[in-house]
């Protein structure tokens, strides 16, 4: 569907995109997350087409955006950052254009607007200009405008951006809803949007890209994502510490003080291939076989915050080390 | 082909309709009429001239043009990118050729629209006189010819920045050069030059290929002249389109 091949934009001096390779299937909600100025826009205006790539190429159903893209952009339905729209029109106006320029007309064209405009909910200011509607409902009209031609390609530069907690409910559902039959690219900073629409993210930063794959995946690549908090009852923490650090598959056992008579601490696992193994088992049956009584018992699965803190941070600490190694070898 | 016509209507029609839903294309007719009227009669004098002919009418367009039509032309791109509607337009399945020439006609029309409305004065002089209405056509062509001169000029400008201001003053300018290139003071600028450079500059001037028309005269070279000044700004327009998407 969505072919994104070593995407590379400068702007003058000044990098902005850097070696970006990704694919969309059909059926696939594509979350892009990055810092601002990661490049996110960049990448999202080169896949519709209105920025040419330096270098690389994006295939939308196999056309090329450059070489071929009448057919490509047919494709793609856009919603561009700050939704914009024709300030002067009336919103059922702009609909029919845009209808009208994907080559819809007479009943097809009061379908495809009816269509939108109930999923969007725009009915009570279809006869107001543009420049007069709140911010939501502006974003709704921009929405709804890359939505109706019924495009098998959605790309969307943060579409729940100014909308209150109920409408971007709402716009998350349609997401979600439109994702099992469409490619859809969306860029967030929302991270609990990944969660709630996304079957796949993309991390993005200083224009490269530095994660991908699923909301889980992600979750374990968090520090703190498997280890598990336990409070237990009439055992000295020491002693605790001893027994647990001991077992296989534990890393590091923190103690966290005493809480309500019980000791609590917290065990850290091995990590695999990248992936924490999975301590709950073996901590529960060494504390069976001890007679241990535990009060608190719960695995972390890891936190989307903390692994887009530590990607997108741990980048920059990285490069100071190979300085310091390059300049230790020098 | 069909459907590349079928685009440029559909984003013509819009641009159209966008002038008439807010107040620009109102008070451009109105002060387009108002001045056109106030130069023909107070500043001309028409009716000492004692003559059934519309020539002292149209000597004031290619200058009434100079200001009034890069107004017009100013927002033409620099709107689209202000508004960053140009990112919905550009990623539209259409080419940006396409964008260009409708957006050019849109407005090329509008102009027109406000030109025939000064029928009145057509009525005037056939009611007063016996004037040849063959020069008053070739007349209204030439007008009409100049306005879409100016015009591309103005697309130009409007497509390189996103300052209305900047776009509006430049276009005056550019335009300004059209019409004052055959002038002497301009020629003699370039007198250190080449004979062919001097005539090159004066060849621009818009003056001749108007005059000719005002006469009456419809002559290839004078439309092919008009056609190549409409066709250039627009192809470089089209340039300059493409490559600053993304400023």
């Amino acid at each position: 569907m969505i072919e994104a091949l070593n995407l590379v934009k400068w702007f003058g001096p000044i990098l902005a995109v850097n070696d970006v390779t990704f694919t969309v299937e059909r059926g696939e909600v594509l979350g892009f997350l990055g810092p601002n100025g990661a490049g996110k826009s960049t990448t999202m205006r080169m896949i519709t087409g209105f920025l040419p790539p330096s270098s690389g190429t994006v295939r939308i159903d196999g056309h090329d955006v450059v070489d071929d893209p009448i057919p490509a952009r047919e494709n793609v339905g856009y919603l561009p950052e700050n939704a914009p729209g024709y300030p002067e029109m009336t919103v059922t106006g702009f609909l029919n254009f845009v209808a009208e320029v994907h080559g819809l007309g007479g009943q097809d064209k009061r379908d495809a607007v009816g269509r939108v405009v109930e999923m969007c909910h725009l009915r009570p200011v279809l006869h107001q200009p543009i420049d007069t509607l709140s911010k939501g409902y502006r974003h709704r009209t921009c929405f709804a405008q890359s939505i109706l031609p019924d495009p098998p390609i959605l790309v969307l530069d943060e579409p729940t951006d100014g909308l209150d907690p109920n409408q971007k409910r709402e716009v998350r559902d349609l997401i979600r809803e439109m994702g099992k039959e469409k490619a859809i690219i969306l860029s967030t900073h929302i991270l609990e949007e990944v969660d709630a629409v996304c079957s796949r993210v993309i991390i993005i930063d200083n224009g490269q890209l530095v994660c991908n794959g699923t909301p889980d995946e992600l979750r374990k690549r968090a520090p703190g994502a498997g280890s598990v908090t336990v409070g237990i009852y009439d055992h000295k923490a020491g002693e605790i510490k001893d027994v647990f650090s001991g077992l296989k598959g534990v890393k590091r056992v923190d103690v966290l003080g005493e809480h309500n008579g019980a000791v609590q601490v917290k065990v850290y696992p091995v990590r695999q291939d990248g992936n924490p193994l999975e301590l709950g088992p073996v901590l529960a049956n060494v504390m069976k076989e001890r007679g241990m009584v535990f009060g608190e018992f719960h695995t972390e699965k890891g936190r989307l915050e903390e692994v887009f803190y530590d990607v997108t941070r741990a980048e920059q600490e990285v490069a100071s080390d190979t300085e310091k190694v390059s300049n230790n070898v020098g | 082909m069909e459907r590349r016509c079928r685009n440029v209507w559909t984003i013509a029609k819009r641009e159209l309709a966008g002038y008439f839903m807010s107040p620009v294309a109102y008070v451009f007719i109105i002060i387009f009429l108002v001045l056109s009227g106030f130069f023909t009669f107070m500043v001309s004098d028409f009716f000492a001239t004692n003559e059934a002919s519309l020539a002292p009418f149209f000597f004031w367009h290619q200058w009434l043009y100079l200001f009034l039509v890069p107004a017009i032309g100013m927002r033409l791109w620099s709107e689209e990118r202000r508004s960053g509607t140009i990112e919905l337009l550009l990623t539209m399945p259409i080419t940006a050729g396409q964008a260009i020439i409708a957006k050019f006609l849109a407005a090329w029309v509008f102009l027109g629209l406000a030109l025939i409305l000064t029928f009145p004065m057509v009525i005037t002089v056939n009611f007063l006189g016996n004037p040849d209405n063959g020069v008053i056509a070739a007349g209204y062509l030439g007008s009409f010819l100049t306005a879409g001169a100016y015009l591309s000029l103005s697309s130009l400008t409007s497509a390189m920045t996103r300052n209305q201001v900047v776009s509006f003053i430049t276009a005056v300018v550019l335009c300004m050069f059209l019409l004052l290139a055959g002038w002497p003071p301009v020629t003699n600028m370039v007198t250190w030059a080449p004979y062919w450079v001097i005539d090159t500059v004066a060849g621009v001037s818009v003056v001749p290929h108007y005059d000719a028309l005002q006469r009456g005269v419809i002559a290839i070279r004078d439309l092919v002249y008009f056609a190549s000044v409409m066709g250039f700004a627009l192809f470089a327009t089209g340039v300059i389109v493409h490559s600053r998407r993304g400023a």
